[in-house]
């Protein structure tokens, strides 16, 4: 658990990292909260040349609402997203989702843009961010670009950031009113990755009729995963158990999960079922509660 | 200081060795850093069985600040590349020509610093052929099985077998009995997961001769003495110091190559050399538990009355049988596995086996198989209750050793010195509201919840042990206790055990504080310094305060006896007219002439009478006649999940009876912390190797080490039942709730279920393995 020789820069401004990005290609590695990339060094899992530090850079640690957005800093620590009051009233699945990340040490240092950008599918806020429709802003040395989450995640550990590019920022459209969300994970033990974890938001009409319905899912595949037949099996329909069961069935046919210590895959499928029908309920309640 | 600043037998004194731990200034063996020190570590192959074809350095040694790379080859020059078990085994240090396990020591680079060292490890080339290994014990004994040890002259993976009880008288049981039920068992591999891995500092220093080891040793003298063995150092040229130790749990009693590798690489460079493990290293290559599969039967008569036990176990050692058990128990203390039941008769066999596997059969917080024993008497006492249609309860009270039974011969050779059962469990259950619990689950298992309460009434065998019985490649089993009182009345406390957390230094020190009436906080306890402390066998199988606690109450009272004359002495009357009483020296029929220990020590340096010798200390060397019997009762109650299979502990209570008690507020941390070690095994913790041998759980993400949130409030209780020949009337506790919880659990889990028609559940009860249950059985959601 001793890393490999590696050399360290910290850099102060995101123009200069993503300067040091384009001149180094793929020997440099960013370090946010490091509590994926630290521990894969040690197990020389992960050996880059560069690490460059972003902690230093000033300004990237907002979490705040403007323009019918919630906008996250690429250095908001997950500790900071749980204790906000802004995210507990406004977000609560993201709240749902801080706090079950790891350990609260972790959570210290770990930081939102990092659990994203790291691609992997065991994270578990890319089932959130697919949930609520998330947008990823990058900068490049082109500027700046907006990449909808349905196109960041692209393989295992692999996202649509380019080599020369940086995320900076997460935004997430502001709640309409009569929706609600929630983010359940089922783990072996606290800091474990999911057996199955489900993200759901769900909003309402005045009827009561789902409007938007969006279902994220948790280490079932290569790749974070969204329930597309799940979604639209939801919508327009009035919400009843009947119709959760239903969704959570096809979401959880929707899964790829491999069979390892975690349990076999049909255990798997099955888990997701149940955590995304407990979401749903969870999700509606706090979508009436809203209203 | 007046008698109730005391401190002694009995009260909770808060630790004394927890400030400097909660400062962060304890010294670990990693703490050590000495001037010139080397840095160790080491290759380890990645195959379970491979025979070595070459292994390259050359590339290695190049590398700037590489000082060394150790082999095999080399080690056999020096008659190093084995070494001895504790169990009359031996083990390869380094290996000639193969490996037969995953991770085992291949070679070890010395290098200027850590990362130098690390860097090394990956550029020392070697070449394996594989070959195929072996994971299986019952396939490991079939006659075509690859050999794990040619080096035998035996050529079978067969070690040993090893029987207890009386066959004829069981197999008549059996024949007569009216009802048989029988079951496998398997107790999978644990390992202890201590949070300071191993390690050592070797020093060897030629100005003075002198080898010195920091070492991470649950036993400094006995691992000395071996060190002694193997190198043919001279035993007083060589210190063993264990400093402060970061969990044990019986994970710190064998001797690992890395410690002899490290000794040889000082002997050799004449330089301080560091080895410290880590993480990964410690869960995949250092001494495991458990790994036994049993084979239980259970006689009884139709009203419920059990008549015999008859039992087989194959136990997989791995390649080395490098348990540290008492030399004349291979399989430790397993036949203890009667339990807390009268039972005419029982016949117990165990084979251990070789495979492909690192060493097994550690003693992890289990007395030497005690796990293992209490899992399955109590399992199938309860299995026996399902059978008869019993409740658990009642098939218990039936069948308990009665309190007036006592000394009670069991059938296997045991002499149980004491013991109340009935008291604890009807205790146990008044506390947590049996009957209304029953009420609960019938009105809940109509409404399709999943709900059980599990028993455990486990009887423990600890104290090892007396000396006709019980030794360490041939040292007896006694522990010591030197106690020297200076002369303004403060003490100085040497002992042969070694605490690694257990709180030694509080709880001893209050042994002697009670026994010469000084305050706790005037008294020091050292130990762990070979060339300081008294010969002793180390602690494990919580074997201290039975062993050396009961020494340091000799060695105190002979304290006490001399001091009896230098108060006769001061008081100016004759010894027999003094009696002790208060903490004080007071003539008899006129208490306020008195003379306290403080008074009394100065006066052995000032003022002794004629004749005597001065100064106050005393030793003792105390041989136990007898093993202690701690015993509990535990009672669980969980939910099962149906839509995840997660079992949750909604309520668990201890009661424990561990004779006197010295310290109440270490014993309830000890159960706090043992009934969590007994609950990971249950729940959650295995070792896990794929169909190549090659260990998948060789990190914290896949070794389950439950944390504070998977941990229910543990409610504990008490009885009181004193050992009669313990000096203190103490019997230990450490172990206890290891092996007194993880039957509760399994059994509360199968009661959950039981209306199902599920009988028998192998740990850990994963939730996929509950979830599967719960399919077959048409009720997961």
């Amino acid at each position: 658990m001793i890393p490999g020789p590696f050399r360290y820069r910290r850099v102060r401004s995101v123009d200069e990292a993503v300067a040091l990005l384009s001149q180094l290609g793929t020997d440099a590695k960013i370090l946010s909260g490091g509590q994926s990339l630290i521990p894969m060094m040690k197990f020389r899992l992960a050996e880059p040349t560069y690490l460059l530090d972003i902690n230093a850079i000033p300004g990237l640690d907002f979490i705040e609402e403007r323009d019918g957005m919630l906008h996250l800093g690429a250095l908001v620590r997950e500790s900071t997203l749980e204790r906000s009051s802004l995210v507990r009233q406004r977000y609560p699945i993201l709240h749902d989702t801080a706090e079950v990340i790891a350990d609260p040490l972790v959570r210290n240092l770990a930081t939102v843009g990092g659990n994203l950008a790291h691609g992997d599918p065991a994270n578990d806020h890319p089932a959130t961010m697919l949930a609520l429709r998330a947008q990823v802003v990058a900068r490049g040395p082109n500027g700046e670009r907006i990449i909808p989450i349905d196109d960041f995640f692209v393989d295992t550990f692999v996202t649509a950031l380019q080599p020369d590019e940086l995320l900076t920022e997460i935004r997430i459209p502001a709640p309409p009113p009569r929706s609600g969300g929630a983010y359940l994970k089922f783990e072996r033990k606290v800091g474990d990755y999911a057996i199955a974890a489900a993200a759901v938001f769900l909003a309402l009409d005045e009827a009561g009729r789902i409007t938007q319905a969006g279902i994220g899912l948790t280490n079932l595949a290569y790749k974070p995963l969204r329930a597309l037949d799940a979604e639209r099996a939801l919508l327009g329909q009035q919400p009843s158990e009947e119709l959760f069961r239903h969704a959570a069935e096809l979401a959880a046919q929707a899964t790829d999960p491999v069979s390892d210590l975690r349990g076999p895959a049909d255990y798997k499928r099955a888990v997701a079922r149940t955590m995304t029908l407990r979401a749903l309920r969870r999700a509606l309640e706090r979508a009436q509660a809203n209203a | 200081m007046t008698a109730t600043a005391v401190r002694g037998i009995g009260m909770p004194v808060k630790r004394k060795e927890d400030p400097r731990f909660i400062r962060g200034k304890g010294t670990y063996v990693d703490d050590i850093k000495l001037p010139g020190m080397l840095f160790m570590d080491i290759v380890r192959s990645p195959h379970a069985h491979a025979r070595i074809k070459r292994i390259d350095v050359s590339k290695a040694l190049a590398m700037p600040g590489v000082i060394d790379v150790i082999t095999g080859e080399e080690l056999a020059k020096a008659n190093l590349a084995w070494m001895p078990t504790l169990m009359g085994d031996r083990q390869m240090v380094l290996p000639t020509d193969r490996v037969v396990y995953y991770a085992q020591e291949v070679a070890a680079v010395i290098a200027t610093d850590r990362y130098t060292a690390a860097d090394a490890v990956l550029a020392v080339e070697v070449e394996y052929e594989p070959l195929p290994p072996v994971l299986n014990p019952f396939e490991a004994l079939k006659p075509d099985a690859p050999l794990v040890r040619p080096d035998r002259e035996q050529k079978s993976n067969h070690i040993w077998h090893w029987e207890a009880g009386d066959k004829e008288k069981t197999d008549r049981a059996f024949q007569e009995a009216e009802v048989v039920v029988a079951q496998d068992l398997y107790i999978p591999r644990i390992h202890v997961a201590s949070i300071e891995t191993c390690g050592c500092v070797a020093n060897y220093d030629p100005a003075t001769d002198k080898l010195t080891i920091w070492m991470t040793s649950q036993a400094p003298h006995a691992h000395r003495t071996v060190f002694s063995l193997v190198t043919g150092i001279p035993e007083h040229k060589i210190r063993i110091i264990s400093p402060d130790i970061g969990g044990g749990f019986g994970g710190k009693v064998p001797v690992y190559p890395g410690y002899v590798i490290a000794t040889y690489a000082t002997l050799k460079h004449k330089k301080p050399i560091k080895w410290i493990e880590d993480r990964s290293e410690n869960l995949q290559a250092d001494s495991f538990a458990r790994d036994y599969h049993i084979h239980a039967e259970l006689a009884a008569t139709r009203d419920g009355k059990i008549r015999g036990l008859r039992v087989h176990v194959v136990a997989d050692h791995g390649a080395f049988d490098a348990a540290a058990n008492p030399s004349r128990f291979p399989a430790g203390l397993f036949s203890v596995c009667t339990g807390s039941y009268d039972m005419e008769a029982a016949h117990i066999q165990v084979d251990g086996v070789y495979t492909t596997k690192p060493p097994g059969g550690v003693a992890y917080r289990c007395s030497f198989r005690v796990t293992e024993a209490v899992h399955t008497i109590e399992r199938m006492v309860d299995l026996l209750a399902h059978e008869l249609g019993m409740d658990p309860a009642e098939i218990r009270f039936k069948n308990f050793i009665q309190p007036h039974q006592f000394p009670y011969k069991s059938p296997t050779g045991w002499e149980y010195d004491s013991g109340n059962y009935p008291a604890a469990l009807q205790k146990a259950l008044d506390m947590i509201g049996y009957q209304e619990l029953r009420r609960e689950q019938a009105e809940r298992r109509a409404r399709g919840e999943l709900m059980g309460i599990g028993i455990s009434t486990f009887t423990e065998i600890v104290g090892a042990g007396p000396s006709h019985t019980f030794d360490i490649l041939g040292i007896k089993m006694f522990d010591s206790a030197e106690i020297r009182v200076h002369p303004t009345g403060a003490v100085i406390v040497r002992i042969g055990v070694q605490t690694q957390g257990q709180g030694h230094e509080t709880t001893f020190a209050q042994i002697v504080a009670e026994e010469l009436g000084i305050p706790v906080e005037y008294i020091t306890v050292e130990h762990g310094d070979t060339d300081t402390a008294p010969y002793g066998l180390g602690t494990y199988a919580s074997r201290s305060t039975p062993t050396a606690g009961a020494a340091t109450a000799v060695a105190a009272r002979k304290i006490r006896e001399k001091a009896r004359l230098i108060a006769a002495h001061l008081l100016e009357v004759s010894p027999d007219d003094l009696e002790w009483k208060d903490y004080a020296f007071r003539v008899k029929g006129a208490p306020d002439r008195y003379k306290t220990m403080q008074e009394i020590a100065f006066a052995a340096y000032t003022n002794f009478p004629f004749g005597l010798e001065p100064g106050l200390e005393a030793e003792c060397y105390y041989d136990p006649p007898n093993l202690t019997f701690p015993f509990g009762a535990y009672v669980c109650v969980v939910d099962i999940d149906r839509g995840t299979g997660q079992v949750k502990i909604r309520e668990f209570l201890a009661v424990d009876d561990c004779g006197t008690i010295i310290n109440p507020m270490i014993v309830e941390g000890q159960i706090h912390g043992g009934l969590t070690m007994g609950m990971a095994p249950a729940l959650f913790e295995e070792i896990v190797y794929d169909e190549n041998g090659t260990m998948l759980t060789g990190t914290f993400m896949d070794y389950l080490l439950p944390t504070a949130v998977e941990t229910p409030h543990w409610k504990t209780a008490k009885t009181v039942t004193p050992s009669p020949h313990h000096p203190l009337g103490a019997k230990g506790v450490g172990e206890s709730p290891t092996i007194g919880a993880p039957p509760a659990i399994v059994n509360a889990v199968v009661d959950a279920l039981s209306h199902l028609g599920v009988r028998h559940i192998d740990i850990p009860i994963t939730p996929a393995k509950v979830y599967r249950i719960l399919q077959e059985k048409g009720v997961a959601e």
